[in-house]
């Protein structure tokens, strides 16, 4: 874009703030620096989208006023989703795409609540999974919804379907519990980060040394031992979340690699997804 | 005299007040609960909103005015979720005369009105037993207003409808809102079959065609506590 190379004539001490990032600090001969410049001032702006509701929705939703990418990375715990999405949301930021960033369970609505009721284990199953969709529906509402209308990636660190897993996990209706989730937003892209059993316990120990209560899905009473009700637990998820990878056509990306190939497998299809399809 | 089996095919016997805020509704359940109790009854009573966990979040989203339709209707469903496994069902299998001031009506009525899809609202609620007697009471919107605001100095947010930015002031809000909440109630009247009672009329004859309705359908002697 002419505009942007005149600019960088102009003001090249802005320009190179923004490029110190690079890991070999070194400064850059004038020449490769300009075109290595000029890579980061073509931005493409985003594809639009097909905007839908699962089922029900929100209410009062402009659709096409959606602008943004919803991007969505499922997984187990361990799987490597948060590593992922730092990355990816270095590369979009680096390459001009505002980003938000969403997990679960971060409402300013209830999640203190929530922490309170996961704490005290007092609720039934299926209190907590309309706790928890209060929870999603709320930031769906004042974080998601917001961001998209304002045009920016949104990462979103694992959506409804690990909450539907969890609920059918825990013998809730599936009808119910699709029911339910009908108010979210497709995304544009779900990519579930599939590592193998072996691999997962292997991760989690090493992040965490200590087994959480609801990861083990210790209220489920599968086994008086923590490790192999952890093991059994994660089976069970595995096996919802290929259920509902059929049913919601999720990209399955074998993440049993190393951190550089998943990405660059991640970065792919996005760089796909972003940009207007040349005929 | 034949009387009806509940409906719930529990042991128990739901009985559930409902209308628009205002309508005497809670006063008239109270009364009812009394009167029940002090012939010796087995009674439990229970409140729409009224979870001890969940109402804290609940009074944190009206306070700061967080709530949206669709959060405004999980929670308030999340807090019926908790009060149905923990008491109602419970209760019900044991026996009791369940008393509930709202059901899963009042949720079908609002959050419909705020503009939530009908059928979604109905599925989450869809686990919960159909009443044995449901009243709604009847008043015309002057009355409830009056009613309420002889009670406190000002209607609240919620319960004018604010949200919906209907009419810049609350009165006119809680006209037009509640007014679509008595339409909506009357709509559900046929489909789930209430019993529609006067709320105009005196305290005194409500309570009295309560009481009377509930004799002719509820063999009172089986619910009596043991000796």
């Amino acid at each position: 874009m002419k505009t942007g190379t005149r600019n960088l004539k102009r003001k090249p001490q802005e320009i190179k703030q923004g490029a110190d990032n690079n890991p070999q600090g070194s400064p850059t001969p004038p020449k490769r620096a300009r075109s290595r410049y000029r890579s980061y001032t073509n931005i493409l702006s985003l594809a639009p989208s097909e905007r839908k509701f699962y089922g029900a929705g929100i209410p009062g939703v402009d659709l096409q006023g959606l602008k943004g990418k919803l991007i969505v990375v499922e997984g187990a715990d361990g799987s490597g989703r948060s590593t992922q999405i730092a990355k990816l949301v270095n590369w979009l930021e680096d390459s001009g795409h505002a980003t938000v960033q969403v997990g679960l369970h971060g409402s300013t609505l209830v999640s203190e609540e929530l922490e309170q009721a996961k704490t005290g284990n007092v609720l039934s199953h299926r209190t907590m999974s309309l706790f928890y969709a209060t929870d999603f529906a709320d930031q769906l509402e004042n974080v998601i919804l917001p961001a998209l209308r304002s045009g920016r990636m949104v990462l979103a660190d694992r959506y409804i379907y690990t909450l539907m897993a969890r609920d059918l996990v825990r013998g809730m209706d599936e009808k119910w519990v699709r029911t339910l989730y009908g108010i979210a937003l497709e995304p544009d892209a779900v990519f579930y980060l599939n590592v193998s059993s072996e691999k997962l316990i292997e991760r989690n120990f090493l992040k965490n040394r200590t087994l959480d209560y609801w990861e083990s899905g210790i209220d489920l009473g599968l086994s008086q031992d923590w490790f192999e009700s952890f093991s059994l637990f994660q089976k069970l998820m595995m096996e919802q979340y290929h259920k509902l990878q059929k049913i919601f056509s999720f990209t399955i990306v074998d993440a049993n690699h190393s951190v550089e190939v998943v990405y660059n497998i991640l970065r792919k299809e996005i760089e796909n997804l972003i940009s207007v399809k040349k005929k | 005299m034949n009387k009806l089996p509940g409906k719930s095919g529990y042991r128990g016997r739901l009985i559930v007040v409902e209308g628009v805020d205002g309508s005497g509704k809670s006063t008239q359940i109270q009364l009812l609960r009394r009167w029940l109790e002090s012939q010796r009854l087995k009674v439990f009573f229970s409140q729409w909103n009224s979870s001890e966990l969940v109402k804290s979040a609940t009074s944190k989203g009206k306070k700061k005015e967080l709530l949206t339709p669709t959060t405004f209707s999980l929670i308030h469903a999340t807090d019926f979720a908790d009060r149905y496994d923990r008491q109602l069902a419970p209760m019900l299998k044991a026996g009791y005369i369940v008393l509930c001031d709202r059901y899963v009506y009042t949720a079908f009525v609002r959050d419909t009105v705020r503009g939530c899809d009908p059928a979604w609202v109905r599925e989450l609620y869809s686990f919960a037993v159909m009443p044995d007697l449901t009243f709604l009471f009847k008043a015309d919107l002057e009355v409830s207003l009056e009613r309420i605001l002889s009670g406190r100095p000002e209607l609240k947010f919620f319960e004018a409808g604010m949200d919906l930015k209907l009419a810049p002031t609350r009165e006119e809000s809680f006209r037009i809102f509640q007014g679509r909440m008595l339409d909506k109630y009357m709509e559900l009247t046929q489909e789930f079959g209430f019993t529609v009672i006067d709320a105009n009329l005196t305290i005194e004859e409500q309570q009295s065609q309560v009481r009377k309705l509930l004799i002719s359908q509820l063999d009172l002697e089986k619910f009596a506590l043991p000796k």
